[in-house]
């Protein structure tokens, strides 16, 4: 015990600014990857033959291991001199959050009840306000449902970053593991678990207050 | 006025779901669509807000053609009424009421005015309802604002889409009454499909029977249940169609028309019957008792005549042929 508090005295500075350095990495990954893929999940909905494709790109992006895809990064960044570090990490977890918002995006607006889809219709609304004010309210739940999957996947798999250079929590279990060094890995490990709970829960906050009361349930 | 010429619509060249329909819905009249499933009545229905393309034929609202109008702004000048659902969740009661005229940009003040008004009109609280979700009224309460919504931006056309139909018999018989005499005061015409016959009778001015897509009799209700003009209307009205009819008529209205018999005093022992009762219970309690006459009591108990089969019989005549009448005329 008395070993983990001289390691925290000594480390917490540092945990604290890899755990920051994370949470704006996963961040703005995730903004990033909201402004694509729900647009793109919507304009899905309008086009069944593309659907169907995206869908399964996206699928099998998210079946590449992270490691393999932070390797093909590295080449490809490199012909504009960013092989390592933030910039490659970061369009990785852009690609991995695809899948989850894309599909529940899509999969939310499709099953909005086709009876309140004819009503707005049918009242006269143009696509884009029966969009607004109707279906992606009512879609709200799904789709932050998929967001909240996106983020935690990311920061999990935003440990793998560090091995480009990328920095974040990642940096405490590689070095650990490289030096045998326990403290650092449960350290890194416990940090990482600690962060997807809160960002879990904050968005669990912003879903609640953003969607309808009567969809809350 | 809706004019439907020679209508007709197919599904991908091959199944036809209307054929050549032609027929007029009058001003300030409803008309029910009525037919068995697959019959092409919602079809038709969603051909006027062109929710459904016509193949051929045209249908004129009000001296325009359907087709020369923006879809979007023929939409919002039609009341649309679906059976269930069709209040959006996330919106409270005001915010659905007022869709077609918030689309249609009215002022605040001019929005709250209309609001009070179609509320007073179906008798909830503005005030109380209006910031309630739509999960929290009732059946009964939801499709009220399924009709208001419909009128809120005062359109000159209605379709209503079995718009009663997920409502238990009680509910629906008092929101029926509470819609027709709604009617009497807003005088839209209407288009409104159903498949209950019992609902076609009480709210149709004009009845519209359809088989597989084709017009078996345009007529009023009394006319379509005397004087079916073939095999299918009158297997579909069935055979004790008029005697059924007598639900709809109260002794009270029995009075109005022909009046009550005197009281025969000799006779001993008959039973009473309040002058709300409906005729067709009337009838029973006659045929099952000794005595041919039941005498009629007001509300305060006291006996103000009677009534006899005879009497049930001739009110019968006078209301189909009334009804006849009325229906040359217009």
């Amino acid at each position: 015990m008395e070993d983990w508090v001289r390691f925290l005295e000594i480390n917490a500075p540092r945990i604290l600014e890899l755990t920051i350095d994370h949470a704006i990495l996963v961040s703005l990954a995730i903004i990033v990857a909201l402004l694509i893929g729900v647009p793109l999940g919507i304009y899905l909905t309008t086009n069944e033959y593309l659907a169907g494709t995206v869908l399964q790109v996206a699928s099998v992006t998210l079946t590449i291991p992270s490691i393999a895809l932070f390797g093909v990064m590295i080449p490809i960044f490199s012909l504009i001199n960013q092989g390592i570090g933030f910039l490659p990490a970061f369009v990785a977890l852009v690609l991995y959050s695809q899948l989850p918002i894309i599909r529940n995006t899509y999969t939310a607006i499709k099953n909005v009840n086709p009876e309140m889809r004819d009503a707005a219709i049918g009242m006269g609304m143009k696509t884009h306000q029966r969009l607004l004010r109707v279906e992606i309210p009512n879609a709200m739940p799904v789709i932050m449902a998929g967001v909240r999957t996106a983020v935690v996947l990311n920061i999990g798999i935003g440990v793998i970053a560090a091995y480009i250079g990328a920095g974040g929590l990642g940096v405490l279990i590689t070095q650990g593991i490289s030096r045998g060094d326990n403290y650092l890995i449960i350290s890194g490990s416990l940090a990482v678990a600690l962060l997807a709970i809160i960002a879990d829960a904050i968005l669990l906050m912003i879903q609640k207050r953003f969607t309808a009361k009567s969809l809350a349930n | 006025m809706i004019t439907f010429n020679q209508v007709t619509k197919q599904y991908n060249g091959s199944s036809t779901a209307v054929k050549n329909v032609d027929f007029t819905v009058d001003q300030g009249k409803i008309v029910v669509l009525l037919g068995p499933s697959g019959c092409g009545k919602t079809t038709l229905l969603r051909m006027v807000n062109r929710l459904e393309s016509i193949t051929e034929g045209e249908i004129i609202i009000d001296n325009d053609n359907s087709k020369d109008l923006d879809a979007i702004e023929l939409r919002r000048k039609i009341g649309y009424v679906i059976q269930s659902n069709g209040l959006f969740p996330n919106m409270t009661i005001e915010e659905n009421v007022m869709i077609v005229p918030d689309l249609l940009g009215w002022s605040k003040k001019k929005k709250k005015e209309r609001f009070n008004y179609l509320m007073k009109l179906i008798g909830l609280d503005a005030k109380d309802y209006g910031k309630r979700l739509p999960q929290e009224l009732s059946g009964g309460q939801q499709q009220r604002i399924g009709v208001v919504r419909a009128l809120a931006a005062d359109p000159p056309v209605m379709l209503m889409d079995e718009p009663f139909g997920a409502l238990d018999p009680i509910i629906r018989e008092k929101i029926q009454d509470e819609f027709l005499a709604i009617q009497r005061e807003v005088k839209k015409t209407i288009l409104f499909v159903s498949h209950d016959i019992d609902e076609a009778i009480k709210m149709a001015d004009k009845i519209m029977l359809l088989r597989d897509g084709e017009i078996m009799q345009y007529d009023t209700p009394s006319e379509m249940m005397m004087h079916p003009k073939n095999e299918f209307v009158s297997q579909f009205f069935g055979k004790d169609r008029a005697i059924k009819s007598l639900s709809l008529h109260t002794v009270k209205n029995l009075e109005e028309v022909i009046g009550l018999a005197q009281m025969d005093e000799s006779i001993q022992d008959t039973k009473t019957i309040n002058v709300h009762q409906d005729l067709r219970n009337t009838l029973s309690m006659l045929l099952n008792q000794e005595a041919d006459q039941v005498i009629v009591t007001n509300d305060e108990g006291g006996k103000i005549g009677s009534i006899t089969i005879d009497l049930v019989q001739k009110y019968l005549h006078f209301e189909i042929k009334g009804k006849m009448s009325v229906s040359q005329e217009g």
